[in-house]
C-alpha cells in the first residue's frame, strides 16, 4: 500500500498534548530514543499485565490508530496520555499508521538474551523514520534483563541480528526502570532483550508507528534556534570509533536539515565544506 | 592432518576461550570501545549486554594478560559513494587462551 505524503501544513496535535521542544527532538535524532520514566498512572499499570494477557487485539498493517485501537483497550489509554499524544506527534505528524504491536515476556530465569540487532530488515530511508514505542507495565530491575539498547546507533546501515556478535559496547543502555516507563525508539536503533536471571517475569508492550505525512516541524518550535540543539547533535558516544564519529555527526545534519527545513544548517562545517563545488574560474 | 595428529587433537583437554575487541581505532594499543566473550571450557556463559565495563582498556592490555591476538580487521577503502555510510564497527581484533580443563 503507497504511504500517502503531503508538504508541511499547521500541525494539528492531539487536544491537551505536550509537544516536544526542538531540543527533544534533536536529541531523538542523534540518540535515536527518548525515554519516559513512570510517566504512565498507576490505574493503567496495575491492570496492564492481566489486559495484555488476555491478547492485545489483531491489527493489520496500516491500520490508522483509531481502526486499530478502540476506546477502552490498553494502547488507546497510552497513547492518550499527553506525554506520549505529543511526542509521538511531534515526532511522526498527525495521523500515523500502524505497523505491528506485540507483547514481550521475559520469564524468570528464561534461556539467552536476544542478540543485539535492529527490528525488521536494513531500512536506509535518509529522510523519514519509524517510531517504536515500549511500554513497561512493572518495574524492571537490572536482574531481570531489560532491554539493551545502544544510544546513537539508528543511523548504522545494519540488517537485522547481523550485529549479534557484539556483545557489550561503552555507554549501552541496560534499561532499568520503574513501572510505567515509556521509551520511544527510532526504528533502526540496536537493541535486544537481556537474559532475565530474576525470580520475576518481565513485561514489554511495543507499537511501531509509520508516519503518514512528511516528518517536518511537528514539534514545538519555539527554540529552533537553540543553539542547545548544536550540543544535542554533536555528541559523541563512547562506544563510536574516533573516525566514524565524525560520520555519526555528518549524518545527524543531514536528518535534522530533513526534520527542520533548514537546509544549509551544519555543525562545525562538516556537510558544507565537502557539498562545495565552486563554479570555474572566470577570472580571466 | 595425519592419524596421529588427529588422536593428539581429540585426547587434548586444551580448550580455546575467545576474546573479541573492538577499538577506538585500527591501532592495537587504541581504547577499548566493545567487546564479546566466548568460553571453550564451558565454565561461563558470556552473552550479550551482560556487563557495562570493558575487561581491557586497550587491545595491548589483553597482550599483556595472556591473550594471543590471531585476527585484526583489515582496512578497506570505503566503496566509491559511500564514504559517508556507517554500517559495523570497524576495529574488530580476535584473541584466544587455550585453557587446560584437565586440571
Amino acid at each position: 500500500m503507497a504511504v500517502q505524503t503531503r508538504e508541511v501544513a499547521p500541525a494539528a496535535a492531539p487536544e491537551g498534548a505536550k509537544l516536544l521542544t526542538s531540543v527533544e527532538v534533536a536529541r531523538f535524532v542523534a540518540q535515536g530514543f527518548l525515554r519516559f520514566d513512570g510517566i504512565v498512572p498507576d490505574e493503567i499499570n496495575g491492570p496492564a499485565v492481566e489486559r495484555l494477557a488476555a491478547g492485545p487485539g489483531e491489527v493489520d498493517y496500516g491500520m490508522t490508530v483509531d481502526e486499530a485501537f478502540g476506546p477502552g483497550t490498553l494502547a488507546r489509554d497510552l497513547l492518550d496520555l499527553p506525554e506520549v499524544a505529543g511526542a509521538l506527534h511531534s515526532l511522526l505528524g498527525p495521523n500515523p499508521t500502524i505497523d505491528h504491536h506485540a507483547v514481550h515476556v521475559r520469564k524468570p530465569h528464561e534461556g539467552e538474551a536476544q542478540p543485539l540487532h535492529g527490528d525488521a530488515i536494513i531500512d536506509v530511508r535518509p529522510d523519514a523514520f519509524d517510531v517504536q514505542m515500549m511500554y513497561y507495565p512493572r518495574e524492571v530491575t537490572l536482574e531481570m534483563g531489560g532491554t539493551l539498547s545502544v544510544p546513537g546507533s539508528h543511523l548504522r546501515r545494519t540488517n537485522e541480528s547481523d550485529t549479534g556478535r557484539y556483545q557489550n559496547l561503552r555507554g549501552q543502555t541496560r534499561l532499568v526502570c520503574p513501572a510505567g516507563t515509556i521509551v520511544l525508539l527510532h526504528h533502526g536503533i540496536w537493541h535486544g532483550g537481556r537474559r532475565n536471571d530474576s525470580d520475576t517475569a518481565r513485561y514489554m508492550y511495543k507499537i511501531r508507528f509509520n508516519p503518514s505525512v512528511k516528518q517536518r516541524l511537528w514539534w514545538d518550535t519555539s527554540d529552533l534556534d537553540d543553539p542547545a540543539i548544536d550540543q544535542e547533535l554533536s555528541l559523541r558516544n563512547p562506544w563510536t570509533e574516533v573516525a566514524t564519529a565524525r560520520l555519526e555527526v555528518y549524518n545527524r545534519v543531514l536528518l535534522w536539515r530533513e526534520l527542520s527545513g533548514k537546509d544549509d544548517y551544519d555543525i562545525d562545517f562538516w556537510v558544507t565544506r565537502v557539498r562545495n563545488r565552486p563554479a570555474a574560474d572566470q577570472s580571466n | 592432518m595425519t592419524a596421529t595428529q588427529t588422536q593428539t587433537v581429540q585426547g587434548s583437554t586444551l580448550r580455546q576461550q575467545v576474546l573479541v575487541l573492538y577499538l577506538a581505532t585500527s591501532a592495537l594499543d587504541a581504547r577499548v570501545v566493545g567487546w564479546s566473550r566466548y568460553d571453550g571450557t564451558g565454565a561461563s556463559s558470556p552473552t550479550t549486554g551482560d556487563s557495562d565495563e570493558p575487561p581491557y582498556e586497550s587491545g595491548v592490555e589483553a597482550l599483556q594478560d595472556g591473550w594471543r591476538l590471531i585476527q585484526a580487521s583489515q582496512l578497506i577503502p570505503p566503496y566509491p559513494g559511500h564514504e559517508y555510510d556507517m554500517s559495523f564497527l570497524k576495529h574488530e581484533f580476535f584473541f584466544e587462551k587455550l585453557v587446560d580443563i584437565a586440571g
